[in-house]
């Protein structure tokens, strides 16, 4: 079959419209699902690096002040089953000598020495738990929050295993029975899930900072960007001699402590 | 055939045993029609309207989940434009208190057993 110039440029142009076809058609034919929205509100509380500094001096929990504990634990609807066991804690204290092993030695400071320090999610920059998930149900956020979404957790406690500071309970029973009194702002867990601290990211959303900054009465817990240089944890890390719990492992704990 | 007075009465009494819950059903009245939730709001529409809502919810709701969990969003733009604040307890049930009466009884009929009340409050009952 013989083919002239003029046909086969003609097929050609053909066969490239029909190339082109498809994606005209589908970009014009994009119908807007109900449900997608595209409008993004921006966070009303923003941050780059969450971060928390907490100041060993100004805490009072050698005197049994336990406010920043009750607060966060009544709102998160974190249970009490009343044994060490069972126990579920987000933010809660231990030893100095506990705390920081590496801090450890026979001629301690005085005042150190037993002094309960109050302890939580450190929201790692490197956090092992995010690593050994196997269904990625405790994951980081763009602002270093270290997440679990709780629909997703199969209760393996990898992330447990993992996490060097002892930040995850396991939910062994369901808890609901032993919250004295469910706050209806904030689900509660069910039996087979791992929680921990989520740096308060629903009261981040509402521009409010974490309640156990804000219940502390003597403002001995700062809360902000680290990579903002003129927020409160920066202007505190610049001017106080800071400490981090278990640098040595590389986890790049978010949480710093000061005298 | 052979025996076909038996084989015909047997495949009779087998037919009658299979079906025997549909005309014991019918026979006794008790058919069961689709329940109808009860919606004791006074606002005109959900989120979206509401055949998308019948259709659509579990997707809704799955897709709000991932939003406010992995993205941390809390806002939903509806398609009119109007944004609500994504919440289980705080949204869906200012309207529909009466989840025994909204959402269970058509899961029920279904059978369908969504695990959502595990965890979110139904203030109802948690008070």
């Amino acid at each position: 079959m013989q083919i002239s110039r003029r046909g086969f440029l003609k097929a050609a142009g053909v066969a490239a419209c029909g190339l082109i076809a498809k994606p005209v058609v589908d970009m014009f034919s994009r119908v807007r699902l109900a449900g997608a929205s595209s409008a993004v509100p921006a966070f009303p509380f923003t941050g780059k690096r969450w971060a928390m500094v907490i100041n060993l001096k100004a805490c009072q929990g050698n005197d049994g002040c336990t406010d920043c504990v009750q607060a966060c634990h009544s709102i998160h609807n974190v249970p009490d089953f009343g044994n060490p066991k069972d126990e579920v804690k987000w933010i809660w204290t231990v030893p100095f000598e506990h705390s920081f092993p590496d801090e450890e030695h026979e001629y301690l400071k005085e005042d150190l020495k037993g002094r309960p320090v109050l302890v939580l999610c450190n929201h790692c920059d490197n956090p092992p738990c995010v690593t050994v998930c196997p269904t990625q149900a405790t994951f980081q956020r763009e602002d270093g929050v270290v997440m679990m979404d709780y629909h997703r957790c199969i209760g393996c406690r990898y992330c447990m295993a993992a996490c060097p500071y002892g930040a995850r309970s396991f939910n062994w029973r369901d808890p609901r029975p032993f919250i004295k009194q469910i706050d209806n702002g904030f689900p509660t867990r069910t039996r087979g899930v791992v929680e921990k601290c989520n740096f308060c990211e629903e009261r981040l959303y509402q521009g409010l900072l974490p309640a156990c900054v804000e219940a502390c009465k003597n403002k001995g817990l700062a809360f902000g960007d680290l990579e903002d240089p003129d927020s409160e944890v920066r202007q505190l890390l610049r001017t106080h001699h800071s400490i981090r719990r278990k640098p040595g492992l590389g986890t790049q704990p978010q949480v710093y402590y000061i005298e | 055939m052979y025996d076909a007075g038996k084989i015909i009465t047997g495949i009779i009494i087998f037919l009658c045993l299979v079906t025997f819950p549909i005309w014991y059903i019918a026979a006794s009245g008790k058919a069961s029609s689709a329940p109808e939730p009860v919606i004791v709001t006074t606002e005109k529409q959900c989120v979206e309207s509401t055949q998308y809502m019948k259709d659509n919810h579990m997707k809704l709701l799955d897709s709000w989940k991932e939003t406010v969990v992995r993205d941390g969003i809390r806002t939903y733009v509806a398609s009119d434009g109007k944004e609500y604040t994504i919440s289980l307890t705080g949204t869906c049930l200012s309207c529909h208190p009466n989840k025994a009466e909204f959402c269970d009884q058509c899961h029920d009929y279904v059978g369908r057993t969504p695990y959502c009340w595990n965890c979110h409050n139904i203030p109802e009952e948690s008070q």
